[in-house]
C-alpha cells in the first residue's frame, strides 16, 4: 500500500516538472515569436543607428560634392573674374576678402574641397585594392578627417 | 553583345566611361592644383597686372581651361550619380540634369571668357 502512494506521489512529481518545463519552453517559444516579428521586416532608420566613420567620409564626400558644385563653381568663376580682370576688380576682391563673414565662407569651402580631395584619394587608393581592410578602412578615414581639418585650420591662419 | 573576355579601357564603353572619366579628371586636376600652388609659390603675385601675367602664357590658359573642363565633366558624373540615387520620377530627374548639363556648359563659356578676354 505504501508502496502504491509512493509511486502516485513521484509519478505526479514527475507529471508537475513535465507541464512546468513545458509552460517555461512555451513562454520561450512566444518570446523569440515575438523577437522575430519585431526584427523583420526591418526597418533601418538612417539617424538612430551611429554610422561607421568610413561612412560618414564617404557621406561628406557626397554633400561636399553637391555643394563644390553649387554654389562652388559659380564662386570660384566670379573670384577668378574679380582676380584677372581690372585693377578695380582685383581691389574690389581684396576689399571683399577683409570681410570676416566672406573669410569664413571661403574657410568653409576651403574644408569642402579638401575634405572631398582627401576622401577621392582614399577612394582611388580603395580602387587599386589597397587598404580594403575594415581595420586600414577605418584607419583611413579617419586620417581623412583629420588632414582635412588641420590642413583647413592651416589655411585659415594664412587667411588671418 | 560584347566580349566578356579581353576588355581593355580604350575599347567601347561597357558602361564603364563615366566611372573611367571620373577618376581621369580627379587626377588632372590634383596635377593641375600641384602645377598651380608651385607657379603661385614661385611667382608671388603681389597685384593684378602680375596675377594677369601668369595667366598671359599660353600653356596657362590652355592648362586653366582644361582644368576647369575637367571640374565640369567631375561635377557633371557626380551630379548624375546623386540625382539618380535621390530623384525616382524621370520627368523631375531629366528636367535637373538638363538645368545641370545646361548650367555647366554655360560655366565653360564663361571659364573661356575670362581666361581669353
Amino acid at each position: 500500500m505504501t508502496c502504491i502512494k509512493e509511486y502516485n506521489r513521484l509519478h505526479l512529481l514527475a507529471v508537475k516538472r513535465i507541464v512546468i518545463a513545458l509552460n517555461y519552453h512555451n513562454k520561450v517559444l512566444c518570446m523569440e515569436a515575438k523577437l522575430l516579428k519585431k526584427q523583420r521586416p526591418k526597418h533601418l532608420n538612417l539617424f538612430k543607428i551611429s554610422q561607421p566613420l568610413p561612412a560618414i567620409v564617404s557621406i561628406m564626400h557626397r554633400i561636399s560634392g553637391v555643394l563644390l558644385f553649387f554654389p562652388g563653381i559659380p564662386l570660384l568663376l566670379y573670384g577668378l573674374q574679380m582676380l584677372l580682370e581690372s585693377a578695380d576688380s582685383f581691389q574690389a576682391l581684396l576689399t571683399l576678402m577683409q570681410n570676416p563673414v566672406v573669410k569664413g565662407l571661403v574657410l568653409l569651402f576651403v574644408w569642402f574641397s579638401l575634405h572631398h580631395l582627401c576622401a577621392g584619394i582614399r577612394f582611388l587608393v580603395l580602387d587599386l585594392h589597397y587598404g580594403v581592410a575594415l581595420a586600414h578602412a577605418r584607419a583611413s578615414s579617419k586620417w581623412v578627417l583629420v588632414v582635412s581639418v588641420a590642413l583647413t585650420l592651416a589655411a585659415g591662419i594664412v587667411l588671418w | 553583345m560584347v566580349k566578356q573576355n579581353g576588355r581593355i579601357v580604350t575599347g567601347a564603353h561597357y558602361g564603364l566611361k563615366d566611372w573611367l572619366a571620373q577618376r581621369v579628371t580627379a587626377v588632372l586636376m590634383v596635377a593641375y592644383i600641384v602645377l598651380f600652388a608651385v607657379i603661385v609659390w614661385i611667382s608671388a603675385p603681389q597685384n593684378q597686372v602680375e596675377w594677369a601675367a601668369i595667366f598671359s602664357y599660353p600653356g596657362m590658359r590652355v592648362a586653366s581651361f582644361l582644368f576647369l573642363a575637367s571640374l565640369m565633366w567631375h561635377a557633371w558624373v557626380g551630379v548624375r550619380n546623386v540625382l539618380m540615387d535621390y530623384i525616382k520620377s524621370a520627368a523631375i530627374r531629366l528636367t535637373l540634369q538638363i538645368l545641370v548639363i545646361v548650367s555647366l556648359l554655360a560655366y565653360l563659356v564663361w571659364t573661356a571668357e575670362i581666361l581669353w578676354s
